[in-house]
């Protein structure tokens, strides 16, 4: 490997990957074999993080940034005058095994642009992971993105040496992918969604019966979706992701706030702000989704189709509520402690169990982590303070508004400013 | 009743002893301290509690049987912590927890057994933090070796995830302020207690002991680091609460080049 030209080829592919969000290392379940290198079977470590803020867990590259598409979003679209580089397999490789070495990274997520045509360049993403696993015994983490339009047989074999596979379908409707990547069809993602899913789920079945049969993308599917480059409500992203959660059994939805990287007159020009805030509600009504029981039409619905900026997608929906509360700890099941604002999945185990022990009061409440400036407007416990205001939702709201410095604040202040 | 005060060698076996003798001689008021902390003169009545590792093991058993798994990890993750008047409350939790038919380990409102919750909590941060933050040097000798300087004493719970994961290379973890390391020789991981060269540097790779390629790779992960930032999206309060100063010094990636 030579130095220097691999520092330039990195320098250059790892600039043009870092708009891709997913950074997630978890979930896999590959162990240290044979003495080994490495180990995925853990929650997934982040080695360092960006000045932005963002985990590094992986070495995140292109394998090429030339590509024969232009997608008015991408750094790498064909009409983007800019360097372009290429990596050879073994270059990959080297740089994973020696980063992983060394105790940087948990392992691999490897992109790339499309060169030549879908097929040419899935079996290179394809043939760095395999001699990852077979020549270097790596069992490290390995996530590879799929090509849009790649063949079933090629991804079959991607999931053998993958833990993870994604597709990007970057513009949440079908409307908005044609006018801002126009040689991208929506099947061209679909095709190997539905391979990888159908894949999975007949590993799951011949495992069962034979325990040797290899292992099959063990993390599961992924995708993103860009936020706010073309003209979306928050109604019409997550139920797209809840879609895609559905029907194609994904781990992951990612959402990335677009920043602006070009002047193309169909996009948000050079300079405006990243929609960081909008991306976090975003997160949290996903995260409310997967872990709280809730229904993307409970938070989102045609009547509500965008997330507030000023609470949380949990309190917003308290607020419209109110009806549901309050709810007492002492006696709540999971489901309703759950929904409790304030009240994260830790604390709701922490209640359920300590209550065991005894009647809990605000003092308890407060020494177990619970955030009372927003739950105690919603819940009663052993004691009779505060259990019989009769507050409006605009009344609570303002009060925690007045008790909580958001750490957006400085942010939302700025979103605010630009609606006028 | 006069205080009685206990001494302790510092280790885990010589406190869960000191533990024993509370209860066997049934003592009320008792201080239990690790002797390399002790202030010597505060008090004048000191007992020396000879480490004994059948009566640890004794202990540490009845602990188990009376505390869920979680909750005796909880416990050892608080010892590690090193945090001074940590005995007592361990004490005070393991009274609690034989006092008790079921464990205790969950009751978040009893003072003792949050606190240690509290406390095990930060242990187990920075054992995270470390399995993330340890960066490995390729030496002359064909040995990875990284330094650090937790705040507590987690190189024995970093232990078992450092050799399942690097299986095929030799390394050590060493700790500065504590003055040992763990060294794996490709078949087991022993502790170690290393003279390092007046000359020698924690925070640098010099050449007199570090393998060329090691300069080069740094050079590449912190381009590489460089590159993943999105400038526009720069929030350095969150970095830093990710990545707090105290650590910033071995990181390779946070090295001027
Ligand atoms: S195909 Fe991928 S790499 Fe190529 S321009 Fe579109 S998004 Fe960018």
């Amino acid at each position: 490997m030579s130095f220097q030209r691999t520092q330039e080829k990195l320098k250059i592919l790892a600039d043009a990957a870092k708009y891709d969000v997913s950074c997630s290392s978890s979930g896999s379940k590959r162990a240290n074999t044979n003495k080994g290198l490495g180990d995925a079977t853990g929650m997934g470590i982040c080695h360092s993080y960006t000045e932005d803020g963002r985990c590094v867990s992986l070495l995140k590259i292109l394998l090429t940034n030339h590509c024969i598409f232009d997608c008015a979003y991408c750094v790498t679209r064909k009409s983007n005058d800019i360097k372009r580089a290429a990596f050879k397999v073994q270059e990959v490789v080297d740089l994973t095994i020696n980063f992983y070495r060394r105790n940087y990274i948990e392992g691999l997520f490897l992109s790339s642009g499309i060169f030549k045509s879908a097929d040419f360049t899935m079996e290179r993403l394809v043939a760095v992971a395999k001699k990852l696993r077979l020549e270097e015994n790596f069992n490290g983490y390995i996530h590879l993105k799929s090509i849009p339009g790649a063949s079933d047989e090629l991804m079959r074999e991607a999931g053998l040496y993958a833990d993870r596979l994604s597709v990007n379908i970057e513009i949440p409707t079908e409307a908005g992918l044609k006018k801002l990547a126009p040689d991208k069809k929506r099947e061209d993602f679909i095709k190997p969604m539905v391979k990888v899913k159908n894949e999975i789920i007949q590993y799951k079945e011949e495992k069962k019966i034979i325990k040797s049969t290899p292992k099959f993308a063990p993390a599961g599917q992924s995708t993103q979706m860009i936020i706010g480059a073309s003209g979306e409500n928050d109604f019409q992203i997550m139920q797209t992701s809840n879609f895609f959660y559905k029907t194609y059994n994904l781990k992951r939805v990612y959402y990335s706030g677009y920043v602006p990287i070009s002047y193309d007159h169909r996009l948000p020009q050079i300079g405006s702000a990243v929609p960081m805030l909008r991306e976090n509600r975003l997160y949290q009504t996903d995260w409310l989704m997967r872990f709280y029981g809730f229904e993307v039409s409970e938070i989102l619905n045609e009547q509500h189709q965008h997330l507030d900026l000023d609470v949380d997608p949990k309190l917003g929906w308290a607020l419209r509520n109110l009806h549901e509360f309050p709810v007492d700890v002492n006696t709540a099941d999971k489901h309703m402690l759950a929904r409790i604002p304030g009240l994260g999945m830790k604390s709701v185990y922490k209640i359920l169990n300590a209550r065991r022990f005894r009647k809990l009061n605000w003092e308890h409440l407060k020494k177990i982590g619970v955030a009372l400036n927003r739950a105690q407007y919603f819940m009663v416990c052993e004691s009779n303070q505060f259990e019989k205001r009769d507050l409006t939702s605009e009344k609570i709201k303002g009060l925690i508004l007045q008790n909580s410095k958001s750490k957006y604040q400085k942010t939302l202040s700025n979103q605010l400013n630009l609606f006028g | 009743m006069k205080d009685q005060n206990l001494m302790y060698d510092g280790t885990f076996d010589g406190f869960l002893s000191a533990v024993f003798y509370v209860f066997e001689h049934q003592l009320k008021a008792v201080t239990i301290q690790n002797e390399f902390v002790m202030q010597q003169g505060l008090f004048s009545e000191v007992e020396k509690v000879i480490t004994d590792e059948a009566k640890a093991t004794r202990v540490w058993k009845g602990i188990k049987s009376k505390l869920s798994s979680h909750g005796s990890y909880q416990l050892y993750y608080a010892f590690l912590s090193e945090q001074s008047g940590v005995e007592a409350l361990l004490l005070d939790y393991i009274k609690y927890a034989f006092s008790k038919g079921t464990p205790v380990d969950k009751d978040y409102a009893h003072p003792s057994v949050l606190k240690i919750a509290q406390i095990a909590k930060s242990v187990g941060r920075e054992k995270h933090r470390m399995e993330a933050f340890v960066r490995f040097r390729l030496t002359k000798d064909d040995v990875y070796f990284a330094n650090i300087e937790p705040d507590f004493n987690v190189l024995p719970l970093i232990e078992k995830h450092f050799k399942r994961r690097y299986a095929d290379q030799k390394w050590v973890i060493y700790d500065i302020n504590r003055a040992y390391g763990l060294f794996y020789d490709l078949e087991k991981v022993e502790i170690v207690h290393m003279d390092f060269p007046a000359n020698f540097d924690f925070s640098k790779t010099d050449d007199e002991f570090f393998a060329i390629q090691e300069f080069e790779f740094q050079k590449l992960w912190q381009d590489y680091f460089k590159a993943t930032n999105i400038a526009s999206r720069k929030n350095m309060k969150l970095h830093i609460r990710h990545v707090p100063k105290r650590y910033w010094k071995y990181l390779s990636e946070k090295q001027p080049n």
